[in-house]
């Protein structure tokens, strides 16, 4: 993996003529950044525009990565859908992104990714046969067998139990060290715990949102945490307003 | 259970059939009974057998290239928007000519053999099989495609890798439909013009009267169709599974 670029994005979106958001939005290199805002505000509009991905809008504006080099083929997408095709196993899952460029995949580095998530036992079983857990664990494998150094996640933890989101949060914090990550999310929670940066969306523009100080991974009791989450959602709910 | 059911089926039509021909009291050569039809079954049962033998060959060759002509129209059609456009209204117009209509023709065209009867079957499963298979390529996850193109997939790998797997159920559905018109095109080419099959076996019978031997090649052409249809639909059945993932779910 090569030197994680921050990310510039700044514009606005209009989706069938109206102005859907206008904002300016900076990632950090190597950090967290969670995106916080009401549902329709444009959260997952900003992820695929970065990625390059169809909004059925017009972007005017410019988005650029701190080295100056193109993003292309630079950021990994983690969905809430963990996409697992049901027809492969879980290791040609994981495998599936060289299949997909017609190359020959790395195995002993796709099972080396499998035991770090937990799955090393569950390589050969078929998505159908795992947990929701264990199948946004492969999700994350996978973006993980990709190795870009920008990561973004579109709400991938949102359909877990809470204790399981607990664990997949622990988990994707450990593995995604190092790189540049946007995490959308709809939980307060969520985003005071692993966020180094918060931005709050709203067709106004995307505003930060104040973290505590202590470094992510925050406890799930530490109270400064809780009073920035409490406040964060007192804020959500009067944009919603 | 179910054995038992059929069974149980078989004796209730064989019932209706037989008190049928008694209240009636239908000449032979109008309504023969249940057992006169069985007695012509076994008499002919080698002219039968060789009639039907060209019959199904027929349909399985028909099935056969029509599933393949429709297979590659359907990813043709998949992989370029331009023959999209330009194909679909086509494949639609032709549809719209009734391939009965046809038959003459193609027994002018491709002779009395089983030629044009092939090609009839042919003419008329290419459209189902065609438009389930490219619906299914087509009907698929936005969130697969974004993946795909997050991770620089290209346009024939993805067919391979995620489209084509993902339309097996779709192309499933295409072949059991096929599976019940194909012998309807053999069959109807068979009146038009043959020499040979349970088509031609039905008409020869009919023009002589004898309506035991019509009703005995009626009855097997109807189980030969049967027959196809289960093995169409198992084989559907397992498109539909491998595309699931082996399809028992077992939440863990």
């Amino acid at each position: 993996m090569n030197q994680p670029p921050g990310i510039k994005l700044s514009g606005q979106h209009h989706l069938d003529g109206q102005l859907l958001f206008k904002a300016e939005l900076e990632l950090p290199a190597g950090a967290w950044t969670c995106l916080l805002g009401r549902s329709g505000v444009g959260k997952s509009t900003i992820l695929r525009l970065i990625l390059g991905l169809d909004t059925g809008g017009v972007f005017d504006g410019n988005i650029v990565a701190s080295d100056g080099a193109p993003l292309d083929r630079r950021i990994g997408y983690m969905a809430q859908s963990d996409l697992l095709l049901p027809w492969l196993t879980v290791l040609e899952n994981i495998c599936i992104g060289a299949r997909l460029r017609g190359a020959s995949p790395d195995l002993d580095r796709a099972h080396a990714l499998l035991a770090r998530v937990g799955l090393a036992d569950r390589a050969g079983a078929k998505p159908a046969a795992l947990s929701g857990g264990m199948r946004q664990r492969a999700a994350l494998a996978r973006t993980l067998m990709e190795d870009r150094p920008v990561v973004f996640l579109d709400e991938p933890f949102s359909a877990l139990d809470a204790g399981t989101r607990a664990d997949m949060q622990e988990l994707a914090v450990e593995v995604l060290a190092g790189r540049t990550v946007l995490l959308v999310t709809h939980d307060p929670a969520e985003a005071t715990r692993l966020a180094d940066q918060i931005v709050v969306l709203s067709a106004e523009g995307a505003t930060r949102w104040p973290v505590p100080s202590t470094p992510p991974l925050r406890g799930l009791s530490d109270p400064e945490t809780l009073r920035c989450q409490s406040r964060l959602l007192d804020h959500l709910r009067g944009v919603a307003a | 259970m179910r054995f038992l059911d059929i069974l149980l089926a078989l004796a209730l039509g064989l019932g209706l059939w037989q008190g049928l021909v008694i209240l009636t009291d239908a000449p032979h050569f109008i309504l023969p009974s249940p057992l006169r039809v069985a007695q012509a079954m076994w008499n002919s049962r080698v002219i039968i057998a060789e009639n039907a033998l060209v019959t199904a060959s027929e349909v399985a060759l028909g099935l056969l290239f029509g599933s393949l002509l429709g297979v590659a129209t359907a990813i043709q059609l998949a992989l370029s928007r331009t023959a999209e456009r330009i194909m679909l209204p086509i494949l639609v117009f032709t549809q719209a000519v009734p391939v009965f209509a046809l038959a003459p023709v193609l027994t002018l065209w491709f002779g009395y053999g089983m030629g044009s009867k092939i090609v009839m079957a042919v003419l008329i499963i290419y459209f189902p099989v065609t438009s389930a298979f490219h619906d299914g390529l087509t009907r698929i996850d936005q969130g697969y495609r974004d993946l795909a193109q997050s991770m620089g997939a290209g346009k024939y790998q993805f067919l391979r890798q995620i489209q084509i797997p993902n339309a097996l159920p779709s192309l499933g559905t295409g072949l059991k439909l096929a599976a019940v018109y194909a012998p309807i095109g053999a069959v109807i080419g068979e009146w038009v013009g043959a020499s040979k099959g349970l088509g031609y076996l039905m008409l020869l019978a009919n023009g002589r009267a004898k309506i035991d031997l019509m009703f005995a090649s009626l009855i097997v052409l109807a189980c030969l169709t049967v027959m196809l249809h289960i093995s169409v639909g198992l084989l559907a059945t397992r498109l539909s599974r491998y595309a699931g993932g082996g399809g028992a779910l077992r939440p863990v």
